[in-house]
């Protein structure tokens, strides 16, 4: 790292130093918890924050454009698409603990650090020349800039990319594409089955009577014990539903006198 | 502050990415590391440009973002494909080849 210190003579600005002291270290640990973290929704919003953090540095480096572009496309566009397929495999689809290959991780941990000592030596020894700076190429603005030579020298890779993004996008179709084999049940025939299954009623609602109204709250039935109907079988996971509130008082057990609804109780609200 | 940093970090954060494709069994994670270090690598292109003085660095990495959208969309779509099919999204369970 001194080689590149001496031989590559350049300062930055005091603010783009700051900036780069406050964001780096933040996109370093962001970076880590990608790797580290345990769900795959933490890891994308992580990742999420990484890129903006990148973004910034490309505006401080004199690349406007492209700043707005890692915002767009990655942050805006990749991420949430990255979202969105969490959310079609399932959130929780975390790794397991189990190691399959004997010492993967710590062989996998030892040859990053080699790897990271190897890279940041090479580079010490290969970042020379003197600094330069974008004010002569950006003098026109760095969108004209990028546009000049996107248009004029790149132009017909911008043409090839173009193709590559349509073959993208075909292709995404064609691979989630799902034929329909199997005979889609017509409105009547749905009608007849509910019919059949002995509950042709709507379901009931959550959260009637209990403490709250939220989805993942089982109805109270009049005699205080849950619904279990009333809360989406994709809901009634382990640790999801919300525990019965024990604050209501129950209703009569069997054996039990029927309470007292005189008139003197009407108006006063649950007494507990 | 020297304007090698940069590259320095984009180089961290590489190696990062690269220890996360290495480490987790989880196909989006994975490919999220692949994302980290293809960002790793645009970041040492746009300080690379600005050290040469020339805006050919920050056409490669509109170029890089551009086969990386494309990319995504092609791997998410395969990985959803093998969810379908085999209900797992790590990387273990897909070994048919194998045998």
């Amino acid at each position: 790292m001194t080689g590149a210190a001496t031989l590559l003579a350049a300062e930055t600005s005091t603010g783009e130093a700051v900036v780069f002291w406050v964001l780096a270290p933040l996109a370093v640990l962001a970076a880590l918890g990608v790797v580290l973290t345990r769900k795959a929704v933490h890891s994308a919003l992580l990742l999420a924050f990484t890129m903006i953090c990148l973004a910034i540095f490309y505006i401080t480096q004199d690349a406007p454009f492209l700043g707005v572009v890692q915002v767009v496309v990655y942050t805006g566009a990749i991420m949430m698409l990255f979202l969105f397929v969490l959310m079609l495999v399932g959130v929780d689809a975390s790794d397991s603990l189990v190691e399959t290959l004997r010492g993967q991780r710590v062989l996998g941990a030892l040859a990053a650090i080699g790897f990271a000592v190897l890279l940041v030596f090479s580079l010490g020894q290969a970042l020379t020349g003197d600094f330069v700076g974008l004010d002569r190429a950006n003098a026109n603005g760095n969108v004209e800039g990028v546009a000049g030579l996107l248009f004029d020298r790149y132009v017909l890779a911008f043409e090839v990319t173009g193709a590559l993004l349509i073959t993208a996008a075909l292709g995404a179709m064609v691979l989630t594409h799902r034929e329909r084999f199997e005979h889609r049940p017509t409105q009547r025939e749905r009608a007849e089955q509910r019919v059949r299954s002995g509950y042709a009623a709507p379901l009931p609602g959550p959260g009637v009577y209990a403490r709250h109204n939220a989805v993942d709250t089982l109805a109270l039935l009049p005699d205080g014990t849950p619904a279990e109907l009333s809360v989406s079988p994709k809901l009634r996971g382990p640790g999801m539903v919300r525990p019965t509130d024990p604050a209501l008082p129950p209703g009569p057990r069997p054996g039990e006198p029927e309470p007292d609804y005189t008139s003197s109780q009407l108006g006063k609200g649950p007494t507990a | 502050m020297n304007p090698a940093n940069y590259v320095y970090l984009s180089a961290l954060l590489f190696t990062i990415g690269a220890a996360g494709v290495l480490l987790r069994r989880n196909a989006i994670v994975v490919f999220m590391c692949i994302e980290l270090m293809l960002n790793a690598t645009n970041l040492a292109f746009v300080a690379f440009a600005r050290m040469n003085g020339n805006l050919d660095g920050q056409i490669i990495a509109f170029f890089v973002m551009v086969v990386a959208a494309a990319e995504v969309v092609i791997g998410l779509a395969i990985i959803v494909t093998i969810f379908r099919t085999r209900r797992s999204a790590s990387v273990d369970d897909a070994s048919l080849l194998k045998y």
